[in-house]
């Protein structure tokens, strides 16, 4: 993305109000959609949040994917509630980056057309019914250690919306937990299948924190403006250290041979990230890039002729 | 700042939370509730009943969800997502109810003993062993005949849980009490977009009219009562689904015209084939998706 400069030299009221906007920031305040603001913050928060909001959208699809399948009738209802929580998180995202004057069908051709990115993460696929406790524990429980900080983020309604995700994604994490313990408590098949899900998702779930902090381009205006409040390693190491110990209530092994409790520092050490993977799924070459896109283009043009005949309805009744 | 931990922050933010949706562990729907089937009333025919309306709730749950995550804008994959969920509840409740009253018998010699009785019943029973209604489980077709088949279902389905909250059952009774404010809305919900993609475009109209065509034959199997209705019918506690017919007649045609839609002739009515476990090739493979998994590992545990 660009940098961070304004467009053309600074007027002098321009000069005041980048002053006023800076103590904002300084004073730890919100900047709300009518404040002023300079260009490369707002659009490098609608660059965040449109791909915030992609990411739940995209996310639908790989648990969807056990929706119709799902084992029980209450694991269905779990899952068919996630799966709207996520609607809603999509929805109500979409809306924070409207306010910064962005619109959610533009957003949406330009996720559909490539031109914005989505979490990686939701390129893997759904092998197995262990991977819906997975992706609710692991990939939920990723989000949240990134998200959680959002919640102070410097721009209003993007904390404010990260606040009732939040919620959420906790919920999430804890019922995606719950099934995994059940499945653990259950028959060897499933005890196996949970260890497999695991070993597929444990290292993308690290990676959901994003490239090392001396290889993450767009961190340190974030985090100055206030919009970001830790560094993806730093995240990265709290996220592991919160989780070992619940892989040992769950029993099963996290596939890191490295991985060690660091007895000085107290926190756990585990090894390298395989960031080629990392770069060939956010380049779009992951397993189930074109599978989740197609479905968005499909639900968009198949559909199209349902959203034109809201509109002449409105039209023809606005009276 | 509080941040020891991201939980944490996440109590401070918002005070501590305990709840979990839908439990921890499984609990039966009905658990506390008192299931003694009241004097004159014969069990076996009560739980065909439950079966009839629980089946027609989980395979329309399974048709709506076919939709997330494909449907046209967002606020539908929420809205269709909510359909669904409610006769997801519905279903629970009314196999619970069902099985509550031991209808299990053969199909729950095929599953384990630690299957609870809702789950023994959604995914161990075969299709011909299913009492839903043709209208439910026909093939979603495209977003306008969807929206039509919820009008229809949904608008069936009040008319007659509105009476049965007089059951004679009270667990029957109060089931339906629970589920008149939820049908409500899928009727409204589905009218309002009858009336968009009747009243939109000559497109949209095309197949909203399509979709009407497509669903009114199916309206046939829902008015005739099997023998099972006709004497629960006697014993106060079904609804005679005879008695539903001008209701939803009226209700179908008002939205229709208003639709600017053109009203088909009323299909000439034939006993369920649905209730008698006569289904189209289309619920088989509705099931196989449903049961699966399940059936894949039946001493499994979720």
């Amino acid at each position: 993305m660009s940098a961070p400069t304004l467009d053309r030299p600074a007027a002098p009221d321009e000069v005041a109000l980048q002053a006023q906007f800076d103590a904002t920031i300084a004073a730890d305040h919100r900047i709300e959609p009518r404040d002023w603001m300079p260009e490369a913050y707002r659009k490098g928060l609608i660059r965040q949040i449109a791909q915030h909001a992609h990411s739940e959208i995209i996310g639908m699809q790989p648990e969807g994917d056990w929706l119709l399948a799902a084992p029980s009738l209450r694991r269905k209802a779990i899952l068919l509630a996630k799966v709207q929580d996520e609607a809603g998180h999509g929805m109500y995202l979409y809306s924070a980056a409207e306010t910064l004057g962005a619109d959610r069908a533009d957003l949406t051709d330009k996720l559909i057309e490539r031109k914005q990115k989505y979490s990686s993460i939701f390129n893997y696929p759904t092998q197995t019914y262990a991977d819906v406790g997975v992706i609710g524990w692991l990939v939920d429980g990723a989000a949240i250690c990134n998200q959680v900080p959002l919640c102070r983020s410097s721009y209003g309604p993007y904390a404010r919306a990260m606040i009732r995700v939040c919620k959420e994604e906790s919920f999430h994490q804890r019922q995606g937990f719950e099934l995994l313990m059940t499945m653990m408590g259950g028959t060897g098949a499933q005890r196996a299948m949970v260890q497999d899900a695991v070993d597929r998702w444990w290292w993308p779930s690290l990676m959901m924190f994003g490239p090392p902090d001396d290889d993450s381009p767009n961190s340190a205006q974030s985090m100055k403006w206030g919009v970001k409040r830790h560094s993806n390693d730093e995240l990265r190491q709290r996220f592991v250290d919160m989780t070992v110990p619940q892989a040992a209530v769950l029993g099963v092994t996290l596939p890191d041979p490295e991985l060690a409790l660091d007895p000085e520092t107290g926190r756990y050490r585990f090894g390298a990230i395989d960031w080629d993977e990392f770069k060939q799924v956010l380049a779009g070459k992951g397993p189930c890039n074109d599978e989740r896109i197609a479905r968005r283009r499909a639900a968009r043009d198949d559909n199209a002729w349902v959203t034109e005949a809201a509109t002449a309805y409105a039209d023809k009744h606005a009276s | 700042m509080h941040e020891e931990t991201v939980y944490d922050a996440l109590d401070h933010a918002h005070g501590g939370e305990g709840q979990w949706a839908f439990g921890t562990g499984f609990d039966e729907p009905l658990a506390g509730v008192d299931t003694t089937v009241p004097e004159g009333i014969d069990p076996a025919d009560l739980g065909a009943y439950c079966l009839m309306l629980g089946d027609d709730a989980l395979v329309l749950c399974q048709r709506l969800t076919q939709w997330v995550t494909n449907a046209p804008e967002l606020e539908e994959e929420v809205a269709l997502a909510n359909c669904g969920l409610d006769l997801l509840g519905q279903a629970r409740l009314l196999l619970a109810r069902a099985g509550s009253v031991g209808v299990l018998g053969r199909s729950r010699t095929l599953a384990t003993d630690s299957i609870p009785d809702e789950d023994a019943l959604a995914y161990f029973r075969d299709p011909d062993e299913f009492r839903n209604s043709r209208l439910v489980e026909a093939p979603n077709g495209d977003f306008a005949q969807t929206l039509v088949r919820l009008l229809a279902a949904s608008t069936w389905r009040l008319a007659l849980f509105a009476r049965l909250r007089e059951s004679r059952d009270p667990v029957l009774a109060a089931i339906a009490a629970k589920g008149v404010p939820e049908l409500t809305y899928h009727r409204d919900h589905a009218a309002r977009w009858v009336l968009r993609l009747g009243d939109g475009t000559t497109e949209s109209h095309r197949r909203a009219q399509a979709g009407v065509d497509a669903v009114w034959p199916l309206l046939a199997d829902l008015f005739s009562p099997t023998d099972v209705e006709t004497r629960l019918i006697a014993a106060g506690v079904a609804v005679d689904s005879g008695e539903l017919r001008d209701e939803v007649r009226d209700v179908l045609t008002t939205v229709l015209e208003r639709a600017t839609l053109t009203v088909p002739a009323w299909p000439a009515e034939h006993p369920s084939r649905g209730r008698a476990g006569d289904h189209g090739p289309e619920l088989t493979v509705l099931l196989a998706d449903l049961q699966g998994l399940a059936r894949e590992h039946p001493a499994a545990t979720w």
